[in-house]
Order: C-alpha cells, then sequence, then structure tokens
C-alpha cells in the first residue's frame, strides 16, 4: 500500500499534451496518416482530450477522392479498425503543417491571433508526447517534399522548450527511416526517444489492403498500436515494455531508445504518464448550494431599445440601385515630388539649350 | 471510501440542479429551436437531402453583456458580440451542384470554404476585425480559413446585400472570400455537430453520420447568423442562427437496382425520437406532380399531413411527418420514411431550369488563356437581369480589354460594371457586371488572361495539381411561374423562408459556377541544388587547376633503393643475366 502511494506521487507532472505530426503528403503515403491517426486514437482513449491534442495531418486521406470508402482510414487490413473516427478534430491540416509552424507550436512563439486549438499551451508541470512519422534520412525529417527539419534544429526547439519551463517531462516518438538519428543530438534534460530505426535501416510498412491499393501502416506503429490497445487508464505497465515491442524478428528494422538524459528509471515510468492523462481528483465532504434565484441573472438584462418604426430587410437585387451608383470621384491629387523634379528639369535643360527668348512663345 | 464520496458530491449536486430549473420553467423562454428535413428526390434518380436547424433567440446580442446562454452556442454569441458582426455566413462545401440536372438548389454553395460578413457600421478597422474573425473561424470548424487574407478577399459592391435586417448598406462593411482549395472532412462536421442544442444524440441530428454524409456527390454544411424580425410589426430584433447541411446521395455509389430511397438506405440509420430542446421538429418529402400529373411518389408511412407552398416560383406539394406528434411512433419505435416510384421515370420529362450556367477555360499552353462562362436564360418569353461576380486570383492577369458579352450573336452591353484590377501578391481582380438576360437566350462572356510566373518559394508543396480559381457567383431575380403570397414565417417551412421575399413575381436565387483548375508554369524544383553542385565543381576544378600551376614547385627525386621484393628480383635477374631494375 505504501508503494502504491508512493508512485501515486512519483511522477511530477500535473497534465498531458500530446503533439502529433504526420508529414508527408499525397496518397499513397496513406500510412503515415494511418499511423498519427493511431496514436491519436490510443491517446484518446487513454483520456487526454482534444484541447489538449495538436493533431498536424499533412494531408486529407479520409475525403481523398481515391479513397473507395469515404470518411474512414484503416489501419488494419480488411477494414478491421477504422482509426478515423466520427469525432476526430485536426489542428494543423494541408498546407499548414511546415516547419516553421511546427517548431512555433513546441516553442510557443505563435502570432496573437492563434486560436487555442492550435497552441500548445503547456506548462512546466506538463508531459508531453511528440509523436513524428514520415519520410526521413540520415539527421533529417522531410516535411510535405518541399522542406526538411534537421536534428539539429530539433534539438534545439527542445532546449527552448526546456528554458522556457513548457514541460515536465518529454516522450519522443519517431517513426521514419534512420530514425535513431534523429534523437542523437539532444542534450536537454528529461528527454525519452523511441525511434523505429537505426542509422542506415529503412522503416518498413506492414501490409497493403488490395481493396484500397496502398499499405495501411508502417511495422513499428503498427505493433505499437497494438500494444497500446491492451493499456488501459489504470495499468501499470512501464517503459521497459514500450521499448521491447516490435523486435528485429518482426519488424525487419532494429528500434532504438534513448533514455539518458531522462532522470527517472525507465522501469518506473508508467506508459499512462505519457499516453495517458492525469486527473487529481480531491475528494471533499462539505456542500455546496447552488443559487436557485436565476431571476437576479436574467433581469440583468438591459432594456432593449424597441425601434419607433418597423425595421425591413434589404433589398436582395436592387437593379435601379445598382445602376445610378455613381463611380467614387477620383479626387484629383497635386503630382508627385518626382513628376515634378522631372519636369522642372526638362524645364531647365530646354532653357539653357535654347535661351531664355523662348519664354515669350511658352506663355 | 474515496469513491463513495465522489458518489455523495456528484449526488448532492444533481439534487442542488434542477432546483433553478423548475422555478425557471413557468416564465418565457427567449429562445427557441426548429429543426426540419426536407427530402427532395431529384430528376435524375438522385435525393437530396436538407437539414436546417433553426435557433433564435430574442435578444440584442450587442447591446450588452450577455452570460447566460442557453440553445444559442456561447462560442458563436461571443464571437457575433465581440466583433462587431452583423451578419455572418460561412459554408464549406465537397462537390458541386449540377443546377442544369438536379435544378435550382436551395441554397447553394460553392466548393471549398466561401466566407462572407458584414459588420456593424461601429466597427472601425473592418480588415482588423475580418483576419480576428477568420482566425477564429478556423479554429472553431477545423479548416484552414487563417488562409483567408487579402489576397484573396474582395468587396463586392452589388452582390451579397444582408439577408438580415438592415438599414443601410455600405458595401464598405462587407467582406467576403473563398478557398476553392479546402477540404471538407468529418474535422469539419464534429464541431458544426457540437453547435447543434441536442448534438447528434437526439432528433434529426441522428443522421448525420460521416460515413453516409461524405459518401455522396455534393456536401455543404453552413452556418448563418442574421438578425431577423421578432414579430410581424417588426419592432425589435432578434437573432438567428441557421445550420444547413445538403447532401445529395448518387444513385449509382448507392449499388442497389431500383431508386427507391428510404432514411435507412440513405443515412443507415432510422430516427428514434425527438430532441426535447425542440419547439418543432418535421421531416418534409417533396411529392410534386412534374408536369401536372398525377403523383409520381409514394411515401410510407403514411404522413400526419400535406402541405402545399409556393416554393421558388413553383406550386408544390409536401408530405409531412411531425415528429412531436404523438400518434407518429405509436405503432413503431422509429421512423424509416420511404419513397417509391409509382411509374418509371422518363429521361424527356427532366425539366430544365430557368437560369443555370457553365464555366470553363480555353486555350491552351502555359502562357495564356481564356475564362469563358455561359449563362443560359431557358424562360420562354421573360427576361430578367443577373449580377455576375468573378473573383480571380492575381496571378491570371486579365485583360479587361478582352471582355465580351455576346448573346444571340450580337453583343450585349451591361448596365452595370465594376472592375478592380489585382496587385500583384496583395488583391484579386474583381469583376461585377449586371447583365440583362433576354428571353430564351445563351449569353457567352470570354475574358483573357495570362499566366504568371511565381517565385519559387511561393509555390505550394504540390504545384504540379494545378491552381484553382474560385467559383463565380450568379445572383438573379427569376420569373416565378405562381405569384407567392406573403406568409408568416414563423408558420411556414424553414426551407421557405432562407431569403427575404420581396414582390411574389419573381424569387431570388444565388448561383454558383464550377470552380477553375488552371497550371501554372512550375519551374523545376531540383534546379538550385543542381546549380550549386555544377557550379562548385566548375570553381573546384578551375580554381584548383590554377592553383596548383602557379604554386607547385618541382624538386627531383631520388631514386629508392627499391623494396623487399625488388631486390629479391634483382637477386634472380643476376642469375638470369639480365640487367637489374
Amino acid at each position: 500500500f505504501q508503494d502504491q502511494a508512493e508512485q501515486f506521487f512519483r511522477s511530477g507532472h500535473t497534465n498531458n499534451w500530446a503533439v502529433l505530426v504526420c508529414t508527408s503528403r499525397f496518397w499513397f503515403n496513406y500510412r503515415h496518416v494511418a499511423n498519427t491517426l493511431s496514436v491519436y486514437r490510443s491517446v484518446k482513449r487513454l483520456g487526454i482530450p482534444d484541447s489538449h491534442i495538436v493533431l498536424m495531418l499533412a494531408d486529407d486521406m479520409a475525403c481523398n477522392p481515391r479513397n473507395p470508402k469515404p470518411a474512414t482510414v484503416f489501419s488494419h487490413k480488411n477494414m478491421e479498425l477504422n482509426v478515423y473516427g466520427d469525432d476526430v478534430e485536426v489542428d494543423y491540416r494541408s498546407y499548414e503543417v511546415t516547419v516553421e509552424n511546427f517548431l512555433r507550436v513546441l516553442t510557443g512563439r505563435i502570432p496573437p491571433s492563434t486560436p487555442r486549438s492550435k497552441r500548445l499551451l503547456s506548462d512546466d508541470r506538463s508531459n508531453i508526447l511528440i509523436y513524428m512519422t514520415g519520410h526521413g534520412g540520415n539527421g533529417f525529417l522531410k516535411f510535405q517534399d518541399s522542406e526538411e527539419i534537421t536534428n539539429v534544429e530539433l534539438a534545439d526547439a527542445f532546449e527552448q522548450m526546456w528554458q522556457k519551463r513548457r514541460y515536465n517531462e518529454l516522450l519522443f516518438i519517431i517513426d521514419t527511416c534512420q530514425g535513431a538519428s534523429m534523437y542523437e543530438r539532444f542534450y536537454s534534460p528529461n528527454i525519452m526517444a523511441l525511434a523505429s530505426s537505426q542509422v542506415g535501416e529503412d522503416s518498413l510498412s506492414h501490409q497493403p489492403d488490395l481493396g484500397i491499393g496502398v499499405h495501411l501502416m508502417d511495422r513499428y506503429t503498427f505493433y505499437v498500436l497494438e500494444f497500446l490497445e491492451e493499456i488501459h487508464p489504470a495499468s501499470q505497465t512501464n517503459m521497459n515494455d514500450l521499448f521491447q515491442v516490435c523486435p528485429k524478428s518482426l519488424c525487419v528494422s532494429t528500434p532504438g531508445h534513448r533514455t539518458d538524459l531522462f532522470q527517472r528509471d525507465p522501469q518506473n515510468v508508467l506508459i499512462t504518464d505519457f499516453f495517458g492523462s492525469v486527473r487529481k481528483v480531491e475528494i471533499t465532504t462539505e456542500t455546496l448550494s447552488l443559487d436557485r434565484d436565476v431571476a437576479a441573472v436574467e433581469s440583468k438584462f438591459p432594456e432593449e431599445e424597441v425601434a419607433t418604426e418597423p425595421l425591413k430587410y434589404a433589398e436582395q437585387l436592387p437593379v435601379a440601385q445598382i445602376i445610378h451608383q455613381k463611380p467614387k470621384q477620383k479626387d484629383w491629387h497635386p503630382p508627385g515630388g518626382f513628376i515634378l523634379g522631372l519636369w522642372a528639369l526638362i524645364i531647365m535643360v530646354f532653357f539653357k539649350t535654347y535661351g531664355i527668348k523662348h519664354m515669350k512663345h511658352v506663355f | 471510501g474515496a469513491m463513495a464520496a465522489a458518489e455523495l458530491l456528484v449526488l448532492l449536486l444533481v439534487a442542488a440542479g434542477p432546483g433553478p430549473g423548475r422555478a425557471d420553467s413557468g416564465r418565457e423562454r427567449r429562445d427557441t429551436l426548429r429543426e426540419e428535413l426536407l427530402l427532395s428526390p431529384l430528376p435524375t434518380g438522385d435525393v437530396a437531402a436538407t437539414f436546417q436547424f433553426r435557433t433564435r433567440w430574442d435578444a440584442d446580442l450587442q447591446r450588452g453583456a450577455v452570460s447566460h446562454y442557453r440553445l444559442f452556442p456561447k462560442a458563436l454569441g461571443r464571437l457575433v458580440a465581440a466583433l462587431g458582426v452583423r451578419e455572418l455566413h460561412l459554408a464549406l462545401t465537397h462537390g458541386f451542384w449540377r443546377t442544369r440536372y438536379w435544378g435550382q438548389p436551395p441554397l447553394q454553395a460553392p466548393a471549398g470554404a466561401e466566407l462572407w460578413v458584414w459588420f456593424q457600421p461601429t466597427v472601425t478597422d473592418v480588415d482588423k476585425a475580418w483576419k480576428e474573425l477568420s482566425n477564429i473561424l478556423s479554429g472553431i470548424f477545423c479548416a484552414s480559413l487563417n488562409f483567408i487574407d487579402s489576397t484573396n478577399t474582395v468587396i463586392p459592391t452589388a452582390s451579397f446585400k444582408p439577408l438580415g435586417l438592415a438599414n443601410g448598406t455600405d458595401h464598405h462593411l462587407l467582406r467576403y472570400a473563398v478557398l476553392p482549395r479546402e477540404v471538407v472532412c468529418t474535422e469539419n462536421l464534429t464541431p458544426w455537430k457540437k453547435l447543434l442544442p441536442c448534438g447528434s444524440k437526439a432528433g434529426l441530428a441522428v443522421l448525420l453520420k460521416a460515413e453516409r454524409l461524405f459518401h455522396s456527390s455534393y456536401h455543404s454544411q453552413a452556418v448563418h447568423i442574421r438578425p431577423v424580425c421578432r414579430d410581424a410589426s417588426c419592432l425589435a430584433v432578434s437573432w438567428e442562427l441557421r445550420q444547413t447541411l445538403t447532401v445529395v446521395f448518387d444513385f449509382f455509389a448507392s449499388g442497389q437496382g431500383k431508386k427507391d430511397w428510404s432514411l435507412f438506405k440513405m443515412f443507415s440509420r432510422t430516427l428514434t425520437d425527438t430532441c426535447p430542446l425542440a419547439s418543432q421538429s418535421k421531416v418534409y418529402v417533396d411529392i410534386s406532380p412534374k408536369n401536372k400529373e398525377k403523383e409520381l411518389l409514394e411515401v410510407s408511412p403514411p404522413p400526419t399531413s400535406v402541405h402545399e407552398a409556393v416554393v421558388q416560383g413553383d406550386r408544390k406539394t409536401y408530405a409531412v411527418y411531425d415528429l412531436l406528434s404523438p400518434s407518429l411512433f405509436n405503432t413503431s419505435r422509429s421512423l424509416n420514411v420511404q419513397l417509391k416510384w409509382k411509374r418509371p421515370q422518363d429521361s424527356s420529362e427532366m425539366p430544365i431550369p430557368t437560369l443555370h450556367a457553365q464555366r470553363y477555360v480555353g486555350g491552351y499552353g502555359l502562357q495564356t488563356g481564356e475564362i469563358c462562362t455561359l449563362i443560359y436564360n431557358t424562360h420562354p418569353y421573360r427576361a430578367f437581369p443577373v449580377i455576375l461576380l468573378e473573383t480571380v486570383p492575381w496571378y491570371l492577369r486579365l485583360y479587361v480589354h478582352t471582355l465580351t458579352i455576346i448573346t444571340k450573336g450580337k453583343e450585349n452591353k451591361p448596365s452595370y460594371i465594376h472592375y478592380q484590377p489585382a496587385q500583384d501578391r496583395r488583391r484579386p481582380h474583381l469583376l461585377e457586371m449586371l447583365i440583362q438576360l433576354p428571353a430564351n437566350s445563351v449569353t457567352k462572356i470570354t475574358i483573357q488572361f495570362e499566366r504568371a510566373l511565381l517565385k519559387w518559394t511561393e509555390y505550394p508543396p504540390d504545384p504540379n495539381h494545378g491552381f484553382y480559381v474560385g467559383s463565380s457567383v450568379l445572383s438573379a431575380l427569376v420569373p416565378s411561374v405562381t405569384a407567392m403570397k406573403d406568409v408568416d414565417v414563423e408558420q411556414s417551412p424553414l426551407f421557405t423562408s432562407l431569403f427575404p421575399s420581396s414582390d411574389g413575381s419573381s424569387y431570388f436565387v444565388r448561383l454558383y459556377t464550377e470552380p477553375l483548375l488552371v497550371n501554372l508554369p512550375t519551374p523545376d524544383f531540383s534546379m538550385p541544388y543542381n546549380v550549386i553542385c555544377l557550379t562548385c565543381t566548375v570553381v573546384a576544378v578551375c580554381y584548383g587547376s590554377f592553383y596548383n600551376l602557379l604554386t607547385r614547385t618541382f624538386h627531383v627525386e631520388e631514386p629508392s633503393r627499391g623494396g623487399l621484393a625488388k631486390r629479391l628480383a634483382n637477386v634472380i635477374r643476376k642469375f638470369r643475366g639480365v640487367p637489374p631494375l
């Protein structure tokens, strides 16, 4: 009992966030969108609400004209599991998924008019899960076939987050070719990283579906999804089990992980610390009585002004009014400095050349 | 122990909860909800379903601090109050309404996202409010409306007059933008459904399931907010929020042989109960006979009543199912309206709508092109005017001197033209014309353009897909076949009170043409990399060679004694009598 109580207070976070990014465009990269949506589904199922998830999908697969079953994205062949679901909320869509927007979301340097659902409003007691998938190489990840993010930029972004106290602990998962190169350069504390393949290896896709015509998932995320389907909000599975997911016999590539920057032992870190959501509930025994008098609230309505004559609707196509709409009178502006200077120069040259006696012909 | 305490607290809250409600039930509610579904079979065998959810709030959102929101969603109410919005119309559409084959739509929207807003005269900086509004709406509806900026916003001068109460129409308070590339999917439907008072759990909204709605030829969801008359005397203002969703189910996509339709076949579910917050909940089925002959369509179960109305200038008959009447759910717990054709349809019976239009791109190559619009007036003897609004992005440089409007072989001069040329990277082209369409004619409007070469950083990640030109808008007062009487808005169905009617002899219709997809000349994006490699190689080879020639010094090298192998070889050669190496 003592151990359980201790464990309840061991992790120092009070809220959970997730940033899930799919960086690939075009129909044949269906599996990257399915990867991201399966992590989204697990994270929602384990308790993180939509307001705490920033989902970035670089292309639309569900309503793509090539999708034979619209509004669905499947992860298992024979259409067993629709990871798109019925209440998905995508925050960054299509052309909005760029390296700049991703780094702005992480570091919090967002233009002031950005709505709340597009911001990562984490604090120093937040555990953040960052999942990225797409096409990558040794030291970079490709965004939408037109730009890349390097491992150095990513490490610097995490350092900015650390210095601005934007996370308590961070779990970084990446499923691309040569994924381990992306976490090589991290230097900020409290980061744990997992990748689907080592440097020099490719991450492979799992199974194609002949009805849809593309590969549905990548191998690493497929086995991670199967692992996560067994987790429920109260499970005690720890990170060491996640490191064992997808050995080389199933994945063909060798998944890697990095825990040297993390302060706690992975044995003591629960999966739900990052994939689930903390709800610290305080039980109270005192009673609250709600205000029964709603009339007081309603009477605060200011008295409305009643018009003296009836208001009317506008005419939808007032032909006479439109035809007689006078064009705006163009105000006469005095000629600008350049024009004046040019004419002054021309006149000076003329009189210097031909002499002053021509003045009387001008005026 | 902890669980029991939590349960106790929850019970106490629940006990305290209904208290204020009970005290309130005797007083008049200030907001009402009406919901309605209209099923109209289309001439081609498809069926169109239009949902309308109307929340009317008898309060003035503009003045006073309103803090108690009941049916009217708080997100939209606060938006209207904070940004000084008088009217807001946002539509997200996937597909295209084929007016020529399907008839006039009740309310059409262009493909992609369309947003037009009238602001209150008290707003000083309309552009700033417009930018903030599009950002907030992009967060609410999960759409990329934040891409609306000055490069795709226009200020129409003659179209888009306010649909609600207005005392003055200064068009500088109006902004219109369309994003033709916008995709509509479940993530846009989810927040739209969350704005409904009953959500998607009760009433007509249980039919709205994404998997069926997006497997269709046309899906359009819209939000309209406007001030309306509170009653017939129209001395006070109420705010109305209409959420409309139109979907056309394709006969061929459904894969069945027969053209019969039912709610279950369309939505894969049936109606089971009503939304307890709705004061009216009805299903209308269009059973109007074509060509004034006997009925073509049979509906089952038998409707609660039959309603006749003049809609879009024509007399139409509707079978009405009132979900609030107790007799409807007496026999069975669910209502599955079925439509069966009594006799097979003849393709020659397809009526042609009075006004329809078409637009396409002409020309060849990647330098020039031509936008052609064809407008058809099929009325046998009446002519009427139409306003055409075209918004063309700046990278298609229009040549207005090539604008020609030809009707029946002769030139047709418009009575009003407003043209605002584009500014590169700042403003699009705006062309508005008021054209008189003679009876039974085709009008062809052509304008030539030249394609611009963008800077290489301005291309989107998939430039070979092409660039979209938004739909053009046609607003017209079409003469009605039957005169329309002035009806009370509260008693008539919602689909008849979309546009305020002025006189019964004509009805207002707004049509959209197809969006266009043009290819711009795109560079080879691998060229910067190629150029850098080539230049570096050339520089390295030339400069390196010169440097070597200029700075290399030569010196004589002592011949080495040779390694072990050479010495052994020399020993063998000495034995052979051959000169050493």
